[in-house]
């Protein structure tokens, strides 16, 4: 037992102040997050409420057990990035409990854009699968979709990881023995079609569902036959003729009943085995959280009150606490599970890194989940550093990170700089899950630095030329470098194209971890081989 | 005379009890067991057990020779018979005294002499005991009945010569209602007692029941000890009982108690008995009849008194004189007893069956003395309560300085009973108990006839009262997970929202409403992260709400920073809460989830519980109107009748008379007419 003992004057006016600018951004993001939960606006929520459909997060609601909860990833996907509004990307994807089996559930949101995939809604759907895929969970789709949006069809059919790697994954998902069951709830036309027929055991909604590889129009224009859509694919060609649907569900609440039973029926078990302990709420207070970090990145503070506040009991069990303190390891639980917990706490020095891959390799040996708490600026830079070898130091933790085949959650509490970025498990480093907090920027150095950096190289070549360069043109030469990286290091920015799984209050992120962690139970956890660690 | 093995050929918590006090006097105990009470709790408890026969009664504990039988095997040298069952046969005591057996009970002569009512009131009237006005002739006549009835002057009441218990008994408000009643009660008295003969009696409109124990030795002493109030009745069946009566005076007690020893000095008995007389608001009293054994509410009467009576049955019986002369018998304090029956008083007093998840009493946890609660029963957690016997499950005795004092304890320890799994009348009970009427003793035995309104008025609930429920159901929820993932919680949880839940709320009774019913309240809740309050919003109300488990089922509830202590638990889709003022039921579900084949429509008549089909009143293809009766099942003694549940015919029956049927078998097939 080593239970954090937390430093914070709660009364103080750096707290307070942290408060209300992290508040501020909590409430931000909630509203964005209920704006885009209302989908594709009024007209068509009308329009799709008309024909006795129920709306695609009330499916999910009525097809998770009663009350339970829902993680839902990247809400906020496609942000700003079409023309036109395109909420969730037409699709909403997450971790939900069904008949007692978390699975991943991929939805689509007929009322954005009749449900048509944009290039961010193949990129989330192929998200989710690689999430059911790393956390071994059954995968139900919910099918309401008119298939790939055509005016886009450059970035959303030819490539690997296109419309195609749906069916791809559908197909080696059923081969690990990842159960696929589809529920068809609209449309599921041209390439959708697989997705039923891809399924281990598909339903259809009768009068509302669809499959067909050609719909009407082309029909027509292919071989004149006149037929309607509900004759052409509907629940009584597939239950009945077909075969292409298993079972004849009446209405949508019926069909997400089905979809119950299916998964009852699975026989399924979880794999992955931890030591568990009872679960306790942390003793300190998540709330202040929000008062500790705050929104400016360059104010520290001791990333150990952080973890007080994610931890079972605020306990924290420190490994070579006096040792490269600049990152902080541990062991702890959350929600019962244990984990390593690797979190910055200022720039990374050579022992720092080492320490890491050192603690890395124990948690890997004793199959125990990693968590990251990115907050990092880099590596330290400079001669003293360089000729230690901070670039081979760096290496070892990168390559522990990389390699390490426990579940990896990251989450992104500060800022995500450079190979900073590398060493804590970023993006390109696979970890199960990864999300970012309203205050986090991402990008690959800070704003002022790359500024600098280009005005630096900008300098050089006027000196060399012979030129003057005044503070005011510098100033303005630098501006519009600092405010690309601002808003491209937002983590809407980020959240839109998906190099997370989503923004997240600060005050939910233990349980987001306890979510993570009890679903990634469903896999074995696997053995870790290194590569070579540059010594 | 003297014996070291006592048999006791009963069950359920009269066995016990029985047991309990043998034990404690060196005797060796015995019981006898059906094929449904294999595992219950007297045969847990006792030194050894006997199977008789299989689970009908009258195969196995009313079977004479298996009983006898059962002794001899095991040595016992007397039976204890209880009540009920073979306590007042007098064919079984002759056969215990051919084969060398000791009956705890009086001689076979006296139960005899009572046994006949209709005898037995000559005899007494010729003893000087005051009669109630009635006719208990030989001639049994439907029309000379009818004429001794009209000559008595309505209401009447018709009873079965040979029964007891309130079975066969209905009162008579009419002449034209007589015929009728005579039909069903000869129809009753015939399954019950294998006897048809009826007596009429004059039935008194504001009278009390008060009864006094006696007790005999066989060296000729009597005494009494004192007397106990039964007025709170239903259906002839005792709910509540308290000693000693209140008001009674000192000179009436010694006038009734002289009289009771009479009664049954008269007819020579020996060993407990109890008269029973109906006592008018002026004083006067009549005799009714005498129960020539241990009467179920035989511990108020302990708890008063300081004796231990099935000491003194035992003491008699082994040929001692009794232990205490009148004058040294005193009355301390005052004490209740509370019968808890499982049957639901919402559904007409329906007999419950089904296993009891949980059956116990947290004293220390609702601050009571256990030198002043008592529970005498027959059965534990786990134990299963089935369709064969009566539906008593325990009884609740409390001990108090004076009646308010015992009142209070007795409602304190209603609410303290965690009964879970089967369905009981404790809201019932507790209804009566907190009832002005009853504090106030407005006694009589139509006491809940009288306040019907009052006692099964259609419950209002208060906002707390579904804010609570509300909150309990979700804490069930999680509780019955019994799983530590965080995929268990059942609030809502969603990523940047508050979490949410919806809950439906109704009385049971309205439990097939759909949501938009005005008998339907929903309650939403939101609340934030973690362990906050929930603000909950029912109607234009909003509160805000938090609960605290505490030991077993008890919670703390928390609504706008008032905290109570409740015991609270969910059978099925049912909320329950009790506190000492009363017990809530919620009908509770959820409606932020699909609710699972809720709005299935009802197109059959299914048995409510198991039991027997004793008539078909239609033929099928005849058509019916709503609410006249189709069929008439019997199940634990009593007859339900299943009714047209809207104008139509009855399509088929799929039983016949005689057959058994289990609960939830479908009996007929109804085809309504075509709505218009």
């Amino acid at each position: 037992m080593s239970i954090l003992q937390s430093q914070i004057n709660s009364r103080s006016d750096v707290f307070q102040a942290n408060q209300a600018s992290m508040f501020r951004e909590v409430v931000k993001l909630r509203d964005l997050t209920a704006a885009i939960r209302q989908g594709g606006g009024e007209k068509a929520r009308t329009r799709h409420e008309s024909r006795g459909k129920l709306f695609v997060r009330d499916r999910i609601d009525h097809l998770i057990d009663e009350g339970s909860p829902f993680l839902e990833f990247s809400a906020l996907a496609a942000h700003e990035i079409y023309d036109a509004p395109v909420p969730s990307a037409g699709v909403v994807t997450g971790i939900g409990r069904v008949s007692g089996v978390e699975c991943v559930i991929v939805a689509n949101d007929a009322t954005v854009k009749g449900g048509t995939y944009f290039p961010m809604t193949v990129k989330k759907h192929l998200r989710a699968q690689e999430i059911a895929r790393k956390h071994r969970l059954p995968c139900i789709y919910l099918v309401d979709s008119g298939g790939a949006h055509l005016p886009s069809q450059d970035d959303v059919f030819p490539d690997r990881d296109h419309f195609g790697r749906i069916f791809y994954n559908q197909a080696t998902l059923s081969a690990e023995g990842i159960p696929q069951i589809a529920v068809v709830m609209g449309s599921c036309t041209a390439g959708g079609a697989y997705v039923p027929a891809m399924a281990d055991e598909s339903i259809i909604v009768k009068e509302q569902g669809t499959i067909f590889l050609g719909g009407p129009p082309l029909v027509k224009a292919a071989t004149g036959e006149s037929i309607s859509a509900e004759d052409l694919g509907g629940a009584d060609v597939h239950a009945k003729k077909s075969g292409v649907a298993d079972h004849y569900a009446e209405n949508d609440a019926h069909a997400l009943q089905l979809a119950r039973a299916c998964v009852s029926r699975l026989n399924w078990q979880k794999r992955g085995k931890l030591a568990m302990k009872e679960p306790k709420p942390p003793r300190l207070d998540p709330a202040e959280l929000y008062g500790i970090v705050g929104t400016d990145l360059k104010k520290p503070y001791d990333v150990r009150e952080v973890i007080g506040r994610i931890v079972d009991d605020s306990d924290f069990d420190e490994f070579k606490r006096y040792y490269g303190d600049t990152l902080v390891t541990g062991f702890a639980h959350i929600h019962g599970y244990p984990v390593g917990i690797v979190a910055n706490n200022g720039v990374l020095f050579s022992e720092s890194a080492v320490k890491g891959a050192h603690f890395i390799e124990l948690c890997a040996q004793r199959k125990i989940p990693l968590i990251f708490l990115q907050n990092i600026t880099g590596f330290m830079v400079g001669s003293k550093y360089e000729h230690e070898g901070i670039a081979k130091h760096g290496a070892k933790l990168v390559t522990a990170v990389a390699c390490a085949k426990v579940p990896k959650y990251t989450v992104l509490i500060g800022g995500s700089f450079g190979a900073g970025n590398y060493g804590m498990c970023g993006r390109a480093y696979d970890p199960n899950l990864l999300f970012m907090w309203p205050n986090a920027r991402i990008s690959v150095m800070g704003g002022e630095q790359a500024a600098g950096v280009l005005a630096q190289v900008k300098r050089d070549q006027y000196e060399r030329e012979g030129r003057e360069w005044t503070q005011d043109e510098e100033e303005a030469f630098k501006k519009p470098t600092r405010e690309q990286y601002e808003h491209q290091g937002h983590p809407y920015y980020a959240s839109a194209r998906l190099w997370d799984d989503g923004v997240i209050d600060p005050a939910q992120t233990r349980d987001v971890l306890g979510l993570s962690l009890a679903a990634a139970m469903n896999a074995d956890v696997q053995e870790t081989r290194f590569g070579v660690f540059r010594m | 005379m003297i014996f070291d093995t006592l048999l006791v050929a009963n069950r359920g918590e009269i066995a016990c009890r029985v047991m309990r006090t043998a034990r404690a006097m060196g005797l060796k105990t015995v019981a006898v067991y059906s094929d449904a009470d294999a595992n219950a709790r007297h045969v847990r408890e006792a030194d050894e057990a006997v199977r008789i026969g299989p689970a009908a009664a009258r195969e196995s504990y009313l079977k004479v020779e298996a009983v006898i039988e059962a002794a001899k095997r095991t040595g016992a040298g007397a039976i204890h018979p209880g009540y009920g069952f073979l306590s007042e046969n007098g064919a079984f005591v002759e056969a215990l005294d051919k084969a060398g057996i000791v009956f705890v009970g009086p001689p076979a002569s006296a139960i005899a002499a009572m046994g006949d009512k209709s005898a037995a009131k000559a005899r007494m009237a010729d003893a000087g005991v005051p009669l109630v006005p009635g006719y208990h002739g030989a001639d049994q006549d439907d029309a000379l009945l009818r004429v001794e009835a009209d000559k008595i002057g309505y209401p009447v009441l018709l009873k079965a010569s040979a029964g007891g218990g309130g079975k066969g008994m209905r009162v008579v408000e009419s002449s034209d209602n007589f015929q009728a009643a005579l039909d069903g009660c000869r129809r009753e008295s015939q399954a019950a007692f294998g006897d048809q003969r009826m007596l009429i009696e004059k039935y008194l409109t504001q009278p009390r029941h008060v009864e006094v124990q006696v007790f005999c030795d066989s060296h000729g002493n009597g005494v009494y000890l004192f007397e106990r109030d039964c007025s709170v009745q239903r259906r002839h069946q005792k709910v509540l009982e308290e000693a000693p009566a209140p008001g009674m005076t000192a000179p009436l007690r010694r006038e009734m108690g002289d009289a009771a020893v009479r009664a049954a000095k008269e007819i020579g008995y020996v060993g407990a008995g109890t008269v029973e007389f109906l006592l008018d608001a002026d004083g006067s009293f009549f005799f009714m009849e005498m129960n020539t054994r241990l009467q179920v509410e035989h511990p108020v009467t302990e708890m008063i008194t300081g004796q231990d009576l099935v000491e003194w049955q035992l003491r008699v019986a082994m040929g001692e004189a009794l232990p205490c002369t009148q004058d040294e018998l005193t009355i301390t304090g005052h004490s209740f007893e509370a019968r808890l029956y499982a049957e639901d008083p919402e559904q007409d007093f329906l007999p419950a069956t089904g296993k009891l998840n949980r059956f116990a009493m947290d004293l220390e946890g609702a601050g009571l003395d256990p030198a002043r609660v008592r529970l005498d029963s027959g059965v534990e957690s786990g134990d299963v309560v089935s369709m064969h016997y009566d539906p008593m499950l325990a009884k609740l005795i409390v001990h108090g300085d004076d009646r308010h004092q015992a009142l209070a304890t007795l409602n304190r320890a209603l609410a303290a009973l965690d009964v879970q799994g089967v369905v009981t009348n404790r809201a019932f009970l507790q209804r009566l108990a907190t009832h002005p009427g009853f504090r106030n003793v407005e006694l009589d035995t139509r006491f809940i006839e009288r306040n019907e309104a009052t006692l099964f008025a259609p419950r209002s609930y208060s906002t707390e009262e579904y804010a609570s429920a509300a909150l309990v159901g979700l804490n069930q929820l999680a509780r019955e997970c019994e799983s530590d993932s965080p995929w268990d919680r059942h609030d809502g949880f969603r990523l940047n929202a508050p979490y949410t839940i919806r809950i439906a709320l109704c009385d049971p009774a309205h439990a097939q409403d759909s949501d938009d019913s005005a008998a339907v309240v929903i309650v939403e809740g939101t609340r934030e992260n973690g362990d906050n309050p929930w603000n909950l919003t029912i109607g234009d109300e909003t509160l805000t709400a938090y609960l605290t488990p505490l030991n077993g089922d008890a919670v703390a509830m928390t609504l706008n920073g008032h905290r109570r202590r409740l015991q609270a638990r969910r059978d099925g889709n049912v909320v329950v809460m009790a506190d000492p003022a009363g017990e809530t039921r919620l009908f509770w579900r959820r409606i932020d989830a699909i609710d699972h084949g809720h709005h299935e429509a009802e197109t059959t008549l299914t048995a409510p519980m198991h039991g027997t089909v004793v008539a078909l009143l239609v033929d099928p293809g005849v058509r019916v109107e709503k609410g006249m009766p189709l069929m008439v099942m019997e199940a634990m003694k009593m007859e339900h009748t299943m009714t047209a549940p809207a104008d139509g015919h009855v399509e088929s029956f799929h039983f016949q008379s005689g057959d058994t049927v289990s609960q939830g078998d479908v009996l007929l097939e109804f085809a309504a007419d075509d709505a218009n």
